[in-house]
């Protein structure tokens, strides 16, 4: 799935992409939606060369720049050889790369869906539960604790082990 | 600005899994080893002596009449009843 540019808005989710991104303003965008049957240059990290160049109108300067980028490019200025960086691509890998603050956004919105969870999970349990078993009881849980005990339920590492049987206490 | 031969040396290309091999096999060996020494004298050591300990001065008809006097036994119940 191609990444259209960066659609900040959290509920935004359509393919199309608004002119105002500015992906499309350099080519022959007529229409509001982007042509995908034509070549399209995105800004990606894992595709270095996209399949045009950012800037495919050129006006007269741009078009006499190229001509000279025919030449040595020894020939070229720094300032030459930057605006024709400029026009083949639109953003540096560092301008690319560059840190955005949707970190923020994400684990705000991740401690809001679990308090909001907390909530239903609190309602869930004054209104849905159904009551709780007799064995839940404190004096059930005691007679059946007394119970394992008499059966010596693991008598050797586990349960009954912890049990002093002569002073009748916990060890 | 002219370009004078600028080059990297070249990297390398063969023995990378022998390299890797030759560096993590010995620690994996060591690790597991340490791991299955530490589980046997972490466990299995202390509970075999647990076990024998128990069994030592195991008295089983005085144990079968302990519980047999707390009530547990459907087929023998408590002396006295």
């Amino acid at each position: 799935m191609l990444h259209l540019g960066h659609v900040r808005c959290m509920f935004s989710r359509r393919v199309v992409v608004p002119l105002n991104s500015g992906l499309g303003t350099a080519s022959h965008e007529v229409s509001d939606q982007l042509d995908m049957s034509q070549p399209i240059y995105s800004d990606r990290p894992d595709t270095p060369l996209p399949d045009r160049p950012w800037k495919d109108v050129l006006d007269a300067t741009d078009k006499s720049l190229k001509q000279k980028e025919k030449g040595p490019w020894s020939a070229l200025s720094k300032e030459e050889k930057i605006a024709l960086y400029r026009l083949k691509f639109n953003h540096t890998y560092p301008e690319m790369k560059r840190p955005s603050q949707e970190w923020k956004t994400v684990i705000g919105g991740m401690f809001f869906v679990f308090g909001f969870t907390g909530l239903v999970v609190f309602w869930q349990g004054l209104y849905v539960y159904p009551p709780q078993p007799p064995t839940f009881g404190e004096d059930w849980q005691a007679k059946q604790v007394q119970r394992m005990l008499d059966m010596r339920i693991n008598p050797i590492e586990g349960f009954s082990a912890k049990w002093d049987y002569e002073k009748k206490q916990w060890k | 600005m002219s370009y004078s031969k600028m080059s990297l040396a070249k990297p390398v290309m063969r023995g990378l899994l022998g390299k890797r091999l030759r560096f993590h096999l010995p620690i994996a060996f060591a690790l597991s080893l340490m791991a299955a020494a530490a589980f046997k004298f972490g466990v299995t050591e202390p509970r075999k002596r647990a076990y024998a300990d128990f069994y030592k001065n195991y008295d089983a008809t005085k144990e079968f009449n302990n519980m047999r006097e707390a009530g547990i036994f459907e087929s023998v119940r408590p002396t006295g009843k």
